[in-house]
């Protein structure tokens, strides 16, 4: 799977309010959820993020509460990947779960906003179009990138079972 | 090499002799949790399952806590798709209004979490039934679906770090302060993946209340668990209320160095931190990280214009009646709305018998019913721009409790009763002082 973007840049714990603020955890469709998706840090991200844009952080990307909204409201936005340094534990259970690819690498420190990424899942290798780098994250282990593939857990325990 | 209390727990639930950490293991849960806004899409995925029935009726537990009394028509209609689901599927743990809770004071309260059970939990704060001595872990709604269906979630045995809290706490000084102190200490992510174990002879000094606030924010420092070894007063907590047998894990001692004040020796522990927390003051987390911690003597001038009592951190009974010594015969400055929210109706109802629900409305605070509410900025206390609130919640992150330019402070439910009174942070030593 390759996977091409602008990078939105973002820093340390950003938590799960900042992804989706509680107050709209009354509804829970991706669709609805992605107009208030970062809605607190980042007023201006639900409206001009683009299909295939993807999101870039530093440690513990994630980190709160265990709310699946988190992910959703990002996938909902059409965003196709997260990149950070670190996840929090949950989120990175949550956005593999659900079909949101997410990649830990190290280097996310050194790509800024607006520069073009593209992914490849499969290796982990992710290449800066606007600098030709290229750095390496962890790739997933067989049985996660199935569920990516499948498209979250339940596609793959029915595809799989 | 031994096991560590956690790696015993899942050893156990995995059917295996022996775990390490990093393995890879499926595990039988005892109890599977879930609330008015995580259940509804565990809902929704389990049925694209395509299972018929729930794995045991038993222990699919459900309790709408967090916008309820429902606060407007969207969350009515999330509740109901629960209330449907337990009705269809003849939940026998299924918690109306005016039967409910905060549902981390409700399920240890009603002998529905034991020692050494593995819990999940559709809510970050599960891991509050590591108090019991059991390995609760917070998880999303889709994993909770595939539970709900099977009774096993997969898992990552998390390495160990043991903290031990060395000392005899001052007084006025609990179980959210040595909290907030160890978050403070290692950062919002310093357990990142690993299970915590609380020790040590200033948390064998504490009661059960305060271990559940302890081990509710295990997550906050990012950790999967957070447990504590079971002793005489866990026994006695869970005597007269446990509904079925249970079985006490217990950590095997590994050979450990001499103890070296916030040293990092041990065997079978990824870290062991030794605290001298003897002379502990206090402790606020300033906005807008758990981690932000200050001792109260350095807190300054901080003027607030509301205080929360209350939530799954700090709504047990013994936390209403701290707070309701501080605010005895006071009154609640007139700057600042006072919040109190006891966890269940069980401790809603004996505040009211021990006169503690007369001394809050005396003071001028309100009493509302179990509700998770205002700690997430749901209802029942939202802040407005540019507002500040001391809290006995968990977290203060931007916009949790309401706009993204209000603050939130967390602190014990004595510092925030006094706050309450002096219309700033402070605590209770500086009303004594001033009467």
């Amino acid at each position: 799977m390759k996977l091409t973007g602008k990078a939105w840049k973002y820093g340390a714990n950003v938590d799960t309010d900042a992804i989706i603020p509680a107050r709209y955890l009354n509804v829970s469709t991706p669709e609805e959820l992605a107009r208030h998706c970062m809605e607190d840090v980042d007023p201006e991200f639900a409206q001009k993020v683009q299909p295939g844009d993807i999101i870039v952080a530093t440690t513990n990307f994630g980190c709160g509460s265990s709310r699946e909204h988190a992910p959703l409201a990002i996938k909902g936005t059409g965003v196709s990947c997260v990149i950070a340094t670190t996840f929090a534990r949950i989120f990175y259970r949550n956005a593999i779960n659900i079909g949101l690819p997410i990649l830990e690498c190290p280097a996310a420190e050194e790509i800024e906003a607006g520069q073009t990424l593209e992914i490849e899942l499969e290796t982990g290798k992710i290449h800066n179009l606007d600098t030709g780098q290229t750095f390496q994250a962890e790739p997933y282990p067989e049985f996660m990138m199935g569920i990516i593939r499948a498209g979250g857990l339940i596609e793959y325990t029915r595809v799989g079972g | 090499m031994g096991m560590t209390m956690a790696e015993k727990i899942l050893a156990a639930h995995a059917g295996v002799e022996l775990v390490k950490p990093g393995q890879f293991v499926e595990v039988n849960v005892d109890v599977v949790l879930a609330n008015d806004i995580t259940a509804p899409i565990a809902i929704r995925e389990f049925e694209r399952i395509g299972v018929e029935e729930v794995f045991d009726r038993d222990r699919v537990i459900m309790v709408p806590d967090h916008f309820t009394p429902n606060k407007d028509i969207q969350s009515a209609e999330q509740c109901r798709v629960l209330r449907d689901f337990a009705r269809r599927q003849n939940l026998t743990h299924y918690f109306e209004v005016g039967r409910m809770g905060i549902e981390h004071v409700l399920l240890p309260e009603q002998g529905l979490v034991l020692p050494g059970d593995v819990i999940v939990g559709a809510d970050s704060h599960t891991c509050t039934y590591g108090a019991l001595g059991a390995f609760a872990t917070g998880m999303g709604s889709t994993d909770i679906a595939v539970a709900m269906a099977t009774g096993k979630v997969w898992m990552k045995v998390p390495e160990t770090i043991k903290l031990v809290y060395h000392g005899q706490l001052q007084e006025g000084v609990g179980g959210k302060d040595l909290i907030l102190y160890t978050i403070g200490l290692i950062g919002v992510d310093g357990a990142r993946y690993q299970a915590l174990e609380f020790s040590g002879e200033a948390v064998d000094a504490l009661s059960m209340a305060g271990r559940f606030t302890m081990a509710n924010m295990a997550i906050e420092a990012g950790a999967k668990a957070g447990l504590f070894a079971f002793d005489e007063k866990t026994q006695a907590y869970v005597e007269s209320r446990a509904r079925r047998p249970y079985t006490v894990y217990e950590s095997d001692t590994p050979p450990l160095s001499p103890p070296t004040l916030g040293g990092m020796k041990g065997g079978r522990y990824a870290q062991v931190i030794e605290m001298d927390v003897s002379e502990l003051e206090p402790q606020v987390a300033f906005p807008h990280l758990p981690s932000n911690v200050r001792p109260l003597s350095r807190v300054g001038e901080v003027p607030i214009d509301q205080a929360v009592i209350g939530s799954c951190t700090n709504g047990r009974l013994e936390d209403l009646q701290v707070a309701a010594q501080v605010l005895r015969g006071r009154k609640v400055h007139p700057r600042v709305r006072c919040i109190v929210i006891p966890g269940t109706q069980a401790v809603y109802l004996e505040a009211v018998r021990q006169g503690l629900v007369e001394t809050f409305v005396e003071a001028g605070a309100v009493v509302s019913t179990p509700t998770c509410g205002p700690c997430l900025g749901g209802h029942m206390g939202v802040l407005a721009a540019g507002e500040r609130c001391v809290s006995t919640t968990n977290r203060n992150f931007v916009g949790r409790m309401g706009h993204p330019e209000s603050e939130v402070y967390l602190a014990s439910p004595a510092v925030a009763a006094a706050s309450a009174v002096l219309g700033r942070i402070g605590g209770p030593a500086e009303l004594e002082i001033k009467d």
